[in-house]
């Protein structure tokens, strides 16, 4: 198989005497929508901050098309074109969405004219069209979403990190978002996302991985991850595999 | 000048005897930055009020500061609470930002109601002790400093002990900690926001009537402490009761040690220095959490 | 583009008439500490509004600039417009410096705050006793009106040089505003991990807001020096500086072009009729202020320019 576009490689992370994340490795092929589940308190979002360089990895390594970026700063790595959303949104609250995606644009674009044209594309292809002057303060939460999702895009990103992006949304939202995700990676852009919202992970992801108290236990293709007996427990506790099976025979 | 082993010891001991008066400065410091989580750049302001308080009540009532504090710390303590209730909350709405500009306007309203009214010519009080000694062996310590030390001693002794064993303290200590379930556990924020606050300017009420009987009093002589003071929790950590303590001895001894050699100009700029330092390589300070 | 550009030539250009119409002695020396004022809190406001990094230690800079070109002058007889503009750089270079070991120290807020009150006040003692800057007793400039030696030999010259200066700082902000450093400097202000997430530098972002913060305050107290041609440790290193920097910004509209001018004239007004409730005794001036700022901070935490915008109807007010 080709190399993978992004790794994270043997990371462990920890914060004093907790191990937050256990020598954890997942590979993200380019052009593919990965996800990244498990129960609350997991360390999927500690995993995530390490691929995007908010939180350096006690152990491993983080390479990216083939390059070694375990000491990169997080702005840095937004020039290689890694983007990240936050999974509590961090909007710039006294600013326009216009505004605000334009700061992501100017990344790619010196001429301010330029980047504000560009924040206007982007707009268009999340939805946000419509609301381009208003301040970012005045988003309900599933536009705010959307200004995380635009001002990530406009960064003209590789690879797309997105945390939660779903969380907080109703489900007409969601069923809204999905189409629009998919969209960005058929636009080119690689997906590695961490999200609850199961019904969307198995729609969109083609890969899953699976963390549990720090460390990987599963992965591959949604159906087959789902019947994992390990993920099963993970997620409802000793024993409930055995239960799953037991109520499918009965 | 010669530094024989005498003149460091008795230096030393001047350095604790003060760094007890900075240590109950720096203390209402970190109690109002640990529960409130904010600098009160009004620190140095209301001890200078304090201090000019307590020189009325002895030049006017005749009242000697030793008795004043009775009547100034629970006076203060109310001027802190309105302080904070009536007009820091209300006009920050709790931001950052906003906060540090309030505190900034109260100091200079304060500090400069007193120039304007009080002119900045030094005053200072001839108290009955002013020049009496207390014998140490051989060192020879002002009696208005060694008492100045035990009550400031005391009185931190004091408020850990209602911090540790009061309903209130157990709410102060739970703000500080976890506001929001402090909150939802029933406790009044806003209250105990303000009670801190008061107990912070008590402290001052109290540092002020025991500096006075050996200081002086302008203006500008409330902003020189609270640097120090401010240094003081710096370096023993934001919050940190036992860190105010510590540090304030330390810096009393740092002090009057720099202040041998250097002369007292440079002493301050050393204390300066140590501030900025531990700044921008410690924030936390040698006792508290990283910030 | 020059759209941006204009209203601010226009009021500079009106501004650069007054005096040949005003003529009063008074109302020229207010004009002219209006704006002086109005010049250090732009320099201010670069770094605290639109940077949001509160100083409360601008006079750092300003007394810079103003000792730069009074000892450059006195104690090494350079030219006295070499001695203001070397008093603009060092201005930057203690900018810079200061950011240098601040923001890489990650210090913010009233972290940053506190700092730079201390470097301002160290500052201050270092120059009451530094004989170069003529410790306790103060540096004085000779009196040598002329073009030369920079002094001024009319009010009226001496109001259109800080003019000009507080013009450029203004036409300068309004090209920062529409290009990309002024996008990321308020992304900066805004969220610092978001704009670095955006591959924001925010560390360059903050040196180059400081340096130019600190050059152009700086440029204030060398006018100070050039006007009033006495300077100690007080006046040039004070509180009172560091104050009144801030104070202009956040009256008049933090984090706008307009903010510094339109405080300065407000604060300079108060400022006189204070003298006049309260006579000459020093402090009033200031108890004003202070009460002022609270009151902003409570109701018009935008200031005026805020408060204008919100006024205007049909407008969104933006933050």
């Amino acid at each position: 198989m080709a190399e993978p576009l992004a790794r994270a490689e043997r990371i462990t992370v920890r914060f004093g005497g907790l191990v937050a994340v256990n020598d954890a490795t997942l590979d993200v092929h380019e052009g593919r929508i990965v996800g990244l589940i498990g129960p609350n308190g997991a360390g999927k979002t500690t995993l995530f901050a390490t691929i995007a360089g908010f939180q350096r990895p006690d152990a491993g390594r983080v390479l990216f098309a083939g390059a070694d970026i375990t000491r990169l700063a997080p702005h840095r790595r937004a020039r290689l074109g890694i983007a990240r959303t936050f999974q509590i949104v961090q909007p710039f609250a006294g600013l326009t969405v216009r505004e605000n995606i334009a700061v992501g644009a100017h990344l790619r674009h010196a001429g301010r004219s330029e980047a504000l044209a560009a924040a206007e594309a982007v707009a268009d292809r999340v939805g946000l069209a419509l609301l381009l002057d208003l301040p970012a303060a005045a988003l309900t939460v599933a536009g705010r979403k959307r200004l995380e999702l635009a001002r990530a895009l406009a960064t003209e990103p590789r690879l797309l990190l997105l945390d939660e992006v779903l969380a907080g949304l109703n489900p007409s939202e969601i069923r809204d978002m999905i189409p629009v995700i998919r969209a960005i990676r058929d636009g080119g852009v690689t997906v590695l996302m961490i999200e609850h919202v199961m019904q969307a992970v198995m729609a969109l992801a083609e890969e899953i991985y699976v963390l549990a108290e720090g460390r990987i236990i599963a992965r591959g293709a949604p159906e087959a991850v789902a019947r994992d007996a390990a993920v099963i427990e993970a997620y409802l506790g000793h024993g409930a595999a055995g239960l799953a099976r037991g109520a499918a025979h009965a | 000048m010669p530094l024989s082993p005498e003149i460091l010891i008795q230096a030393v001991a001047n350095g604790l005897l003060m760094g007890a008066i900075y240590a109950l400065i720096a203390l209402g410091l970190t109690l109002i930055y640990g529960v409130l989580h904010i600098i009160n750049f009004a620190h140095g302001a209301l001890l200078t009020a304090a201090l000019f308080a307590a020189f009325f009540a002895d030049r006017i009532l005749g009242i000697d500061p030793w008795l004043s504090v009775l009547v100034l710390a629970p006076g203060f303590f109310a001027l802190g609470y309105l302080l904070q209730r009536l007009v820091i909350w209300p006009a920050s709405r709790g931001e950052d930002r906003a906060i540090l500009l309030v505190t900034l306007g109260l100091a200079v309203i304060i500090e400069n109601g007193l120039l304007f009214h009080f002119r900045s010519d030094t005053r200072t009080i001839d108290h009955p002790f002013a020049f009496a000694v207390v014998e140490l062996g051989a060192l020879l310590l002002p009696t208005t400093r060694v008492v100045a030390f035990a009550a400031a001693l005391a009185v931190a002794a004091g408020l850990g002990l209602f911090l540790a064993a009061t309903d209130t303290g157990r709410a102060i200590r739970a703000v500080a900690k976890e506001r929001l379930g402090a909150e939802l556990s029933g406790v009044d924020v806003a209250h105990i926001y303000a009670v801190t606050f008061g107990l912070g300017t008590a402290c001052l009420a109290v540092a002020a009537c025991l500096l006075l009987p050996s200081f002086y009093v302008t203006p500008q002589v409330g902003n020189a402490f609270v640097l120090v003071a401010f240094t003081i929790v710096v370096l023993g950590g934001m919050g940190s009761v036992p860190g105010a303590l510590a540090g304030g001895l330390f810096i009393g001894v740092v002090e009057s040690l720099t202040g041998l050699v250097w002369g007292e100009t440079l002493g301050q700029l050393g204390i300066f220095l140590i501030f900025i330092l531990v700044l921008l390589v410690r924030p936390q300070g040698l006792f508290g959490a990283k910030a | 583009m020059s759209g941006r550009f204009a209203p601010v030539l226009v009021v500079l250009a009106a501004l650069a008439l007054v005096p040949l119409f005003v003529s009063s002695n008074v109302a020229l020396n207010f004009l002219k500490v209006a704006l002086m004022l109005a010049l250090a809190g732009t320099g201010w406001n670069l770094l605290g509004g639109y940077g949001g990094q509160f100083s409360f230690g601008h006079a750092v800079f300003f007394g810079t600039g103003a000792y730069a070109a009074a000892v450059l002058q006195v104690r090494f007889g350079i030219n006295p417009w070499a001695a203001f503009a070397a008093g603009i750089a060092l201005g930057a270079a203690v900018g810079l410096a200061i950011g240098w070991l601040t923001f890489r120290a990650g210090l913010r807020g009233s972290y940053f705050a506190l700092v730079t009150l201390a470097f301002a006040e160290v500052a201050r003692i270092i120059a009451s006793v530094w004989p170069l800057t003529g410790a306790g007793a103060g540096i004085l400039i000779p009196l040598q009106v002329g073009f030369p030696t920079l002094q001024f030999a009319s009010r009226a010259e001496g109001f259109w040089f800080v003019l000009a200066l507080v013009g450029a700082a203004m036409l300068l902000v309004r090209a920062i505003e529409g290009q990309r450093f002024g996008a990321c400097l308020v992304a900066v202000r805004e969220n610092e991990d978001a704009a670095r997430a955006l591959g924001v530098d925010v560390l360059a972002v903050k040196l180059s807001a400081i340096t130019l913060s600190g050059a152009i305050t700086a440029s204030a107290g060398g006018f100070y020096a050039q006007t009033f041609l006495y300077l100690d440790a007080g006046i040039a290193y004070g509180p009172w500086i560091s104050v009144e920097a801030l104070l202009t910004a956040i009256v008049g509209g933090i984090g706008t072009v307009w903010g510094p001018l339109i405080g300065a004239l407000v604060l300079q007004a108060l400022s006189e009729l204070g003298k006049e409730l309260g006579g000459d005794a020093p402090g009033l001036g200031l108890v004003l202020f202070g009460a002022v700022l609270i009151l902003v901070v409570r109701f018009a935490p935008q200031g005026i320019v805020g408060l204008a915008r919100s006024l205007r109807p049909g407008r969104l007010a933006r933050g």
